[in-house]
């Protein structure tokens, strides 16, 4: 039995020794009550629609969105109609055509996300210098996941007495050194949402967060309910297998 | 299983008589997989090997479809996972089952190794098969690392950064290495391609190792809890059913915590900086490998201070060069216990001291593996010194004395002994008479 608990406790110590989380200067971001989170999570469909709002009518206009295309969009709830539509408020530049000539288009459903800034120098120029990131990954790419966006989202205030802010810099509690480039855009701007829903500050974080966690990894709720069916039928195949090894070594004095 | 009369191939299917009497394929599974004797007193540590061949095929299948759609170029690696993740039918699932199933291959090969360890797998006659698997975790080693490299996040570039720049320590050539391992002046292009390539490749050479490695396990025989050999039948088991069945109730186990990661915490034992596409220009505030690597990470940083002549000021070693010495050596050392080990007992069971040491020896890893997770600064410094110091003294040191020093508990006579004692071997504790067949 000892031996049974020894491998259990190197399994955890390697569990528990794997996420290197290292964040100075920032504090904790406190755990929220995703609809995604655990077993049998799934993302809040309408939330994250809300959240497509607020990142067009605000983000948009620094951030980019690399790695999402519009047809993604079908797994967010949108039908055909409404993928082609919101695709075709974006302009982008194709070609050549025939004549060798570069034009501009709508997108269409194939396109992935047109950014705002044509480059990342115009993005620098745009933004004082600073490079606003991708938000594609951003949920998994920022230690503390989903509960860290929101929480930023909501953690921007007055710099603590006596620290001084260079102009262009704002102070957010949880973002590591505080200081950052990104003004507190929710406060400045507001959506009207088509579902009629009140757009606070915190809802729209939140509905942004949403948002972005389904962008991070939009492949989580076939994920989660395949492991479910994986995991069942392992369980079973597993007890099997242990009823088998049992008769098998019945007559065996081990 | 067949058993074969004597004379010509023992199966009744002529097709696999015909083949099985030019090459004797059939013959060769039925006496190493079917009538292989094992010793029947096998607990369940001894799982671990045949997990970690589960594993190395399991990596290598979906390997091979990961690299259908991967490219292997600075400007695209990134995006290319991306298109995986996201537009590839299961890529997801592919490169989850192939990232997790790199830690789960690392976490079964430890086990493994401290199985060795505890049971003395690596004392005669197993000296040649203790080496092989030495081997295979060097190969392991390099291309769980080069694979890291490949998505071209920002700890595949920075983490690859610091291993390479390890090799400049080397006096003299230390530069000339680098810039030969790099193919240029910094990890770029070049060095993601070959990264790419040595990382399809070095699987095939594990698997071809692994091959060796079986093949002089199945000359010598397993080891077992007890650490004496089979003393005849009676000691042994056929390994099909008794072993395969058992193989299959463990791997079961094994593949529901798979499993559960891949499917409910893929990116638990990643880094959440890994999702940012690699940027020279930008330094992540901590370098930190992969949790395998964590131990020896340590090691490395342990040393912060060169080695010279005392009182003289005469520098041998660079600090830097103590630590990728000793980074390798933590390796290295495992090639010679076979001969460092003095003891003619095996089983750390009926050592009383080494039991402890070798405990010892895992603690001062798993601590070792915390220090390499968090910045090299304060008493952590200190505490990831006075580990590396017990590692290496346990090989070096203590392996060597304790075998002439510590007094071994009385071996039994044989494996079967304590459950098939002798009429009037002395009164039998109640409950370890042979009970009813349990007929199910």
């Amino acid at each position: 039995m000892w031996k049974r608990a020894c491998v259990l406790a190197a399994l955890a110590c390697v569990a528990l020794g794997g996420p290197a989380s290292a964040s100075e200067g920032a504090t904790h971001p406190p755990a929220q009550d995703w609809e995604f989170n655990g077993l049998f999570g799934t993302f809040d469909l309408a939330s994250a629609q809300r959240g497509l709002q607020v990142y067009e009518q605000i983000c948009h206009a620094c951030h980019s969105l690399n790695h999402v295309a519009y047809r993604h969009l079908g797994e967010l709830g949108f039908n055909e109609d409404e993928v082609a539509a919101i695709a075709a408020n974006y302009q982008l530049s194709d070609g050549p055509d025939e004549n060798g000539e570069m034009f501009d288009r709508p997108a269409e459903g194939s396109d992935f996300f047109v950014p705002f800034f044509a480059n990342e120098e115009a993005a620098r120029a745009g933004n004082g210098g600073a490079y606003p990131p991708d938000l594609s990954l951003i949920v998994k790419a920022r230690s503390g996941g989903a509960d860290y966006i929101y929480a930023f989202l909501t953690g921007f205030e007055e710099p603590p007495d006596g620290e001084e802010l260079p102009a262009g810099r704002y102070w957010n509690e949880y973002f590591p050194g505080h200081q950052l480039a990104m003004p507190n855009i929710l406060d400045v701007n507001t959506v009207e949402y088509t579902d009629g829903t009140e757009p606070t500050h915190a809802q729209m974080a939140w509905d942004v967060t949403n948002f972005l966690a389904w962008a991070a990894e939009p492949q989580m709720m076939e994920r989660k309910q395949m492991g479910l069916k994986v995991v069942l039928f392992l369980l079973v195949f597993t007890a099997l297998m242990y009823a088998v090894k049992r008769k098998v070594w019945a007559n065996v004095h081990h | 299983m067949a058993h074969g009369s004597s004379g010509g191939t023992p199966f009744k299917n002529p097709v696999v008589r015909w083949v099985d009497s030019r090459l004797p394929i059939f013959s060769m599974m039925v006496k190493e997989y079917g009538q292989f004797p094992a010793p029947r007193n096998f607990n369940y540590f001894w799982n671990f090997g045949a997990l970690a061949m589960i594993v190395l095929m399991v990596m290598i299948v979906t390997g091979l479809f990961l690299s259908m759609h991967y490219t292997a170029h600075v400007d695209y690696a990134f995006n290319s996972v991306e298109r995986i993740m996201r537009d590839v039918n299961f890529g997801w699932l592919m490169r989850y089952i192939h990232a997790n199933g790199a830690s789960m291959f690392f976490v079964v090969v430890f086990i493994h190794i401290f199985r060795g360890l505890y049971y003395g797998s690596y004392k005669k006659p197993r000296e040649l098969l203790w080496i092989f698997g030495v081997i295979i975790l060097l190969l392991m080693m390099a291309t769980a690392f080069m694979g890291y490299v490949l998505p071209w996040g920002q700890m595949s570039f920075w983490g690859a950064t610091v291993i390479t720049n390890l090799f400049s320590a080397i006096p003299l050539v230390g530069d000339e290495i680098v810039t030969w391992l790099w193919g240029g002046f910094s990890v770029d292009n070049p060095t993601l391609n070959r990264f790419f390539s040595l990382h399809f490749l070095l699987p095939f050479v594990i698997v071809g190792v692994v091959f060796l490695h079986v093949a002089a396990l199945h000359i010598t025989g397993s080891n077992n809890p007890k650490g004496i050999e089979p003393k005849g039948p009676q000691d042994t088991l056929p390994f099909h059913p008794y072993y395969t069945i058992k193989d299959m109730f463990g791997s079961g186990v094994f593949m529901i915590i798979f499993a559960m990661f891949v499917f409910f915490a893929p990116n638990y034992l990643g880094h959440a900086d890994n999702y940012i596409p690699a940027n020279p220009l930008v330094t992540p505030a901590h370098i930190v490998p992969e949790w395998y690597f964590l131990p020896f990470y340590a090691m490395l940083r342990a040393i912060t201070f060169n080695i010279g002549i005392p009182f003289t000021g005469v520098t041998i070693i660079e600090a830097k060069l103590g630590g990728v010495i000793t980074m390798f050596g933590s390796i290295i050392v495992l090639f010679f216990i076979s001969w460092l080990d003095t003891s003619p007992v095996r089983s750390a069971r009926y050592r009383p001291i080494y039991k402890w040491c070798m405990w010892l020896l895992v603690l001062a890893v798993v601590v070792l593996g915390y220090c390499g997770s968090q910045p090299a600064e304060g008493l952590l410094v200190v505490v990831a010194q006075i580990c590396t110091f017990y590692y290496f003294l346990h090989f070096l040191v203590l392996m060597p004395l304790l075998g002439k020093l510590e007094r071994p508990l009385p071996l039994p006579r044989s494996i079967s002994e304590p459950v098939l004692r002798e009429p009037g071997a002395g009164p039998l504790p109640a409950g370890a008479t042979a009970k009813p067949m349990e007929k199910s």
